[in-house]
């Protein structure tokens, strides 16, 4: 073989310094990739590992039962929990039901590598994430996030704790799902302690009935 | 012009605005990619994320020309003093963004051969948790820093400010008081 088959005619050798050209020109005519990521926020995909949260029970206890399982997973040691008695506090109040609750729950996010095994720790679902990823902040002290910070808001028609658990129930019944909303017994009671509470307003009107603790499934 | 008789009021207030808007709107990055953050680092300046919207696209391989150092990634004990330098070489105003859980605390990373956070070495304007945070996470924090930039005093305000983060930070409730990650 004595030519080169793939050498570009004369014509072709002619255009070769401007036909970069022509990449750009096509280019004008696709569509525009880039996000314009502050005005118009593309949602990340559903389980996309975020900030976490917190949850409650439908009568708005919270979920947390302080069992520092979510720190002793954490690869980075990122998580601080202290548990508190529930017994220790007045008139039969819970912040959770069951024994024990988080008294102290911080996550230092500066540590917090996402990774979700916090998550798959935790017994009671109290531990979720969030697509929230907006989390820059000046100061290390205010990276470290505390329970407030953490802490799910009250959905409409939960009632703020602490108060007791619905009646006739243990923890069981909770960790079943059985319980749909606050009962009327308990928003008595905050109503007598707290009468200024904001949340009894649209928790009297979402009152269910017990579970009846003999019936179901036990 | 010593600061004894510098203007006050209104000039004052109308030359800061200037200055602010004027220093935040084409931030210059330093290039100072040290692991895995640099390349969302990357992407946020490409094509998708597009930081050349702010006006920062030139990411400057001199630290004399640049106003921005993201320190994108795990800072070792041997690239301490280098990251050092190439702070001490950019001109003034400059700050610093610590990308990524590993620059800001260490991350997983508490161990002797990396520094545990990058603020023990320079100081750090704005921290951005993630590992390694996605790209929308690093226009955030830049975001959060221009507000910064834009309010940032002048002359006497200026003094006014440290007065005012002096006397917060008596009143602070001090460290061996606070409880478990906090302390």
């Amino acid at each position: 073989m004595t030519e080169n088959p793939k050498k570009p005619g004369p014509i072709a050798e002619m255009l070769a310094p401007v036909a970069g050209f022509g990449v750009t020109f096509a280019n004008l005519f696709r569509p525009v990739v880039t996000e314009q990521y502050p005005f118009e926020k593309v949602p990340t995909k559903p389980r996309y590992h975020g900030r976490h949260q917190l949850n409650r029970y439908p009568d708005g206890l919270e979920k947390c039962i302080g069992c520092e399982l979510c720190a002793w997973a954490c690869p980075a040691d990122a998580i601080y929990v202290e548990g508190g008695d529930n017994a220790d506090l007045p008139e039969g109040a819970h912040v959770s039901p069951g024994e024990r609750y988080g008294r102290v729950y911080q996550i230092n996010y500066l540590r917090c590598i996402f990774c979700g095994l916090c998550i798959e720790a935790c017994p009671t679902r109290a531990l979720t994430m969030t697509n929230d990823y907006e989390l820059a902040g000046p100061t290390r002290e205010g990276m470290i996030f505390e329970k407030d910070d953490l802490l799910a808001p009250l959905r409409e028609g939960m009632l703020a704790g602490p108060h007791p658990m619905v009646e006739g129930t243990e923890d069981l019944e909770y960790y079943r799902g059985e319980i749909t909303g606050p009962t009327q017994a308990q928003v008595d009671w905050v109503r007598e302690r707290r009468p200024d509470d904001a949340s009894l307003d649209a928790a009297a009107k979402a009152t269910v009935a017990a579970p009846d603790a003999n019936g179901g499934t036990r | 012009m010593s600061n004894e008789t510098a203007p006050s009021g209104f000039l004052l207030t109308t030359v800061e605005d200037f200055a602010g808007w004027a220093r935040k709107s084409s931030i210059w990055p330093v290039t100072f990619g040290l692991a895995c953050c640099a390349i969302e680092m990357m992407a946020a300046g490409a094509s998708r994320f597009d930081l050349a919207r702010y006006g920062m696209e030139v990411f400057r391989a001199s630290p004399r020309q640049a106003d921005l150092m993201i320190v994108a990634g795990r800072v070792s004990q041997k690239m301490a003093p280098i990251v050092r330098q190439v702070y001490d070489q950019m001109a003034e105003p400059k700050w610093v963004l610590s990308m990524g859980v590993c620059a800001s605390s260490g991350g997983m990373f508490n161990n002797y051969a990396i520094v545990q956070g990058v603020d023990h070495v320079v100081p750090v304007d704005i921290y951005l948790p993630g590992c390694p945070p996605r790209p929308e996470m690093l226009i955030n924090a830049i975001n959060e820093l221009q507000r910064q930039m834009q309010k940032e005093p002048l002359l006497t305000h200026r003094r006014e400010v440290v007065k005012a983060v002096e006397a917060a930070a008596l009143e602070a409730t001090p460290t061996h008081q606070m409880k478990g990650l906090l302390r």
